[in-house]
């Protein structure tokens, strides 16, 4: 189980790298999703196959294809790489690079510091999962819903174009 | 009578207040019968007190209206006392303040601002009331800084040219430096005798100091200065001319008749402190002489009618001053009365003048005016007679006839002083016919515009005949002797006793009248006659120096520009950047260096604040850490 | 099952953090800055999956549960924004919008 663990592991870490380093937005979803499906492999290990396919499904299947359905509708084409590949001189990583290593230090040294308990993982199925959302956790379930329906308005709202109602050659909008 | 007593500065005061809020709303007939009103019926009040004065001449009646200051030992009422010498200012100040204001409904005509004006006159004439009538030297003290601000308000009346607010401010900065003497005066007297009641002062005087003791020496020489500061003697007359910018009812109400006599009051009131520091009465003396020699000098060479008045008024009270330097209570206060009368009358005839020449105030403009207007030159006339005392029909012969004489033979006397006065005499004469001879002889030069109405002619008619029969209450010893005004001050100021024979009274008479009438005949050789020999001399290069120095009122304001202003301004600039400066601009330059610093910060870009974030974090939790160690093997 | 530790998956939730905090401090385009929070809030979601995995219960994956849904109204809303931001600045450079930049 821990091959399979590391070998997940190394792929999610390396399509991350690749995601933060490529000029072209689509290399970089699709990369992206590389490392979603990894998390997902990751998930099941870990005895959490609802998440996993929810990981998949949800965050992989909508939210990055939402991106990507974005990104072709702004039609985003070569000259965003090419500013993206101007944007991106090696001068840029220093500083935040020094700051991320400090926290990763950081976060390593909390991690290690406390010995390891070694424990047994269980699979806990999506009955389980279900139960404990709508008992224990019911009211962060409709704040969750709540959430999405905000979500939802507020995107419609702010998405919404100015309506041109006279001949664009006379260039007036109406609000 | 007490409620008589108290209504007489009340009738102004109400008039005033009555005034003021309406000023816009009024109509002149309105204003009329509130400003002429109010000062009539405390005019026919005074009168009707006075009948009682008259009657018994050592009455004294105190009248307590309200409590003011009750605090420790200082018990300051607002309280009136009259006694003889009151009930004399207030007499001279209604009434000639009523006819003056009669005069001025008629001069004021048309003026925008008719009511703004009665109402400042009404107040001025409440403040001096106060100052006159006053039980105790704190409530003097306001009445004093009251016509101080009304002589500002008013002088700066015309507020709209900026001159006359700077004439306004100049003498109520003159006069505050003088304020500030006296102020210091009465914190003195306070400190010493624990009270402030003209009477309780005047009784413990004599019983705490000695003659000549140091404090009380200080003290009437502060009195002194406030005196000085207000009636525009030496060193602090420069302000009296400037304030002739004022409309003339002003200049004949406030800078002749009452307010520049304020001091000759305080110095009167008071005489007991002065007659305990002899050094101070010879100062007051001094004083007197030699402004009054300073200031007829400067009357001499003025080509502004209202500016001859000004100086006549500076050099007239330095005979007040002269007198009661020598012990001359009774003489000052004669001088007094006789010099409210036709000193006013001289400036509402020279503001008839005025109104007829449509504003000009140049005598050289003037001319042949005694064909014109024959009513207003006749009053005037008979003022300029009074003034340049002219022998025996004049009140003011003998009134300066008093003080010369007292001066010369007095108990006190002194013969330079005496000199001086009848230099002064001299001179008076000379400018004031010179004043006449100017505007109402020679050859006509511009066409009259307005004809004087019923309310300029009849003040001055009253007062004509006043200036000519006031005089004779009081005639000296070999004519008569009649002593109706020493008489009736005598319980309030001691009497002057001289000791000489009747034959120098005539020869002081006699001295006095050559002067009057060498004046006179000057300036007719000078101005109607045009001597060639006079014409030469006041063409040499001396004559012309003086008369530009003198034009400039022997430059004092230029003396006092040098010496003071300069310096001032100097070393205020100097301040304005001084060290403790430095650590406040500091303060708030630091502060604004700072406001830079933390403005750079907001860059408004997100990847900025991204990392501003992440910094935050690290530090937080390295601080976590490093807190955390020690427990952790 | 085997017996395991946390700490390996920890340190990796705290490598795809860090990764994706460096991707945030980086990038110009609004997109790619998009990217690099999902990219965190996954490695979060991770770390939940693990801490609940440890101790056998589910609390961590509702918690992920929720992270997910959360994500997803922000990337909706966000997108919508970017979409805003595009049509006024005419570029997807978030050094363009330095309008709350304050001027000393």
């Amino acid at each position: 189980m821990n091959t399979a663990f590391y070998i997940a592991a190394a792929v999610a870490i390396l399509s991350t790298l690749m995601v933060i380093t490529r000029y072209n937005i689509m290399h970089a979803l699709l990369y992206l999703i590389v490392s979603f499906m990894a998390i997902a492999v990751i998930f099941f290990i870990y005895g959490a196959p609802y998440m996993a396919v929810l990981e998949l499904i949800i965050y992989a299947g909508a939210i990055m294809v939402l991106i990507i359905f974005f990104v072709m509708m702004l039609n985003l084409g070569a000259e965003t790489a090419v500013q993206e590949k101007s944007w991106m001189t090696p001068r840029i990583w220093f500083g935040p690079a020094l700051l991320s290593v400090i926290l990763l230090s950081e976060l390593w040294y909390l991690f290690y510091t406390e010995p390891a308990t070694p424990f047994e993982v269980k699979t806990i199925d999506p009955k389980a999962v279900g139960t404990s959302l709508f008992t224990t956790y019911l009211i962060t379930a409709e704040l969750a819903a709540m959430l999405l329906m905000a979500g939802i308005v507020g995107a419609y709202h702010l998405g919404r174009q100015k309506k041109k109602i006279q001949h664009r050659f006379l260039e007036q909008s109406e609000e | 009578m007490n409620a008589l007593i108290a209504c007489i500065p009340l009738f102004p005061f109400l008039g005033a207040l009555l005034l003021v809020p309406g000023a816009r709303h009024y109509s002149p007939g309105l204003v009329k019968l509130l400003g002429c009103g109010s000062i009539a019926l405390s005019a026919i009040c005074t009168l009707m007190v006075g009948w009682s004065f008259l009657q018994q001449p050592a009455l004294v009646v105190n009248v307590q209206l309200w409590n003011w200051i009750r605090s420790g030992a200082l018990q300051a009422g607002f309280s009136l006392h009259v006694d003889a010498l009151s009930i004399t200012f207030a007499f001279i100040i209604t009434f000639v303040g009523a006819l003056i204001h009669i005069y001025a409904t008629e001069y004021m005509q048309g003026d925008e601002d008719y009511a703004r004006f009665f109402a400042c006159m009404n107040l001025f004439v409440g403040a001096m009331l106060l100052l006159v009538l006053a039980d105790n030297l704190l409530l003097l003290y306001l009445g004093w800084e009251g016509v101080g601000l009304c002589s500002y308000l008013l002088i700066g009346f015309w507020y709209k040219d900026p001159a006359n607010g700077a004439a306004a401010r100049k003498a109520f900065i003159v006069t505050r430096i003088g304020d500030t003497a006296m102020a210091v005066a009465l914190f003195m007297l306070f400190y010493h005798l624990q009270t402030l009641n003209i009477a309780g002062i005047l009784q413990l005087a004599a019983a705490q100091w000695s003659t000549g003791h140091t404090t009380v020496v200080l003290i009437a020489l502060l009195l002194l200065g406030g005196a000085v500061g207000k009636s525009a003697q030496l060193p602090l007359q420069t302000w009296l001319p400037d304030a002739m910018a004022g409309p003339t009812p002003v200049s004949a109400l406030i800078h002749a008749a009452t307010m520049v006599t304020a001091g000759v009051y305080l110095i009167a009131r008071l005489h007991l402190l002065f007659e305990l520091s002899p050094q101070v009465m010879l100062l007051v003396a001094s004083i007197g002489v030699i402004t009054l020699l300073l200031a007829g000098c400067s009357a001499l060479v003025q080509r502004d009618i209202k500016k001859v008045l000004a100086y006549s008024t500076i050099s007239q009270i330095g005979y007040m001053f002269l007198a009661l330097g020598v012990g001359a209570w009774h003489a000052a206060i004669f001088h007094f009365f006789t010099h409210a009368f036709f000193k006013a009358l001289l400036f509402l005839g020279a503001g008839a003048v005025i109104l007829a020449m449509h504003h000009e105030q140049d005598m050289f403009k003037m001319g042949g005016l005694r064909k014109q207007v024959p009513g207003v030159y006749r009053c005037f006339v008979a003022g300029a007679a009074a003034l340049a005392a002219l022998p025996y029909i004049t009140s003011g012969f003998y009134s300066k006839d008093a003080i010369l004489w007292l001066a010369w033979q007095g108990p006190q006397a002194n013969t330079l002083l005496w000199i001086g006065g009848l230099l002064g005499a001299f001179l008076t004469a000379l400018y004031t016919f010179r004043m006449v001879f100017l505007t109402f002889w020679g050859p006509q030069q511009h066409h009259i515009h307005h004809y004087p109405g019923i309310s300029i002619r009849l003040p001055l008619s009253i007062l004509t005949v006043l200036a000519i029969v006031a005089g004779f209450i009081e005639l000296p010893h070999n004519l008569g002797h009649v002593t109706l005004f020493s008489g009736f001050l005598q319980n309030v100021l001691p009497a002057t006793g001289v000791h000489a024979s009747s034959s120098l009274e005539w020869i002081a008479q006699l001295l006095s009248a050559v002067c009057c009438l060498a004046g006179i005949g000057v300036a007719y050789l000078l101005y109607v006659k045009a001597s060639p020999a006079l014409e030469r001399f006041t063409q040499t290069g001396l004559a012309q120096y003086f008369t530009r120095l003198w034009q400039k009122g022997w430059a004092f304001d230029e003396l006092y520009d040098l010496l003071i202003v300069r310096p001032f301004m100097a070393l205020s600039r100097l301040l304005r950047k001084d060290a403790p400066d430095k650590l406040y601009t500091l303060l708030g330059g630091i502060t604004i260096k700072a406001h830079h610093i933390l403005a750079g910060t907001q860059k408004g870009l997100l990847r900025w604040y991204v990392l501003s974030v992440l910094i935050g974090a690290v530090l937080i939790l390295t601080a976590i850490l490093l807190h955390l160690k020690p427990t952790t093997t | 099952m085997k017996e395991t530790s946390l700490q390996a998956g920890l340190i990796l939730a705290g490598i795809l953090f860090c990764l994706g905090l460096l991707s945030l401090l980086i990038r110009r385009n609004f997109i790619f800055m998009l990217l690099s929070v999902e990219i965190m809030l996954n490695a979060a979601g991770l770390a939940f999956v693990l801490a609940g995995a440890r101790w056998g219960q589910p609390d961590g994956q509702v918690m992920f549960l929720f992270i997910l849904a959360m994500a997803a109204a922000e990337v909706s809303v966000g997108l919508a924004l970017i979409l805003q931001l595009y049509h006024q600045l005419k570029s997807t450079d978030s050094d363009a919008a330095t309008r709350l930049k304050d001027e000393p």
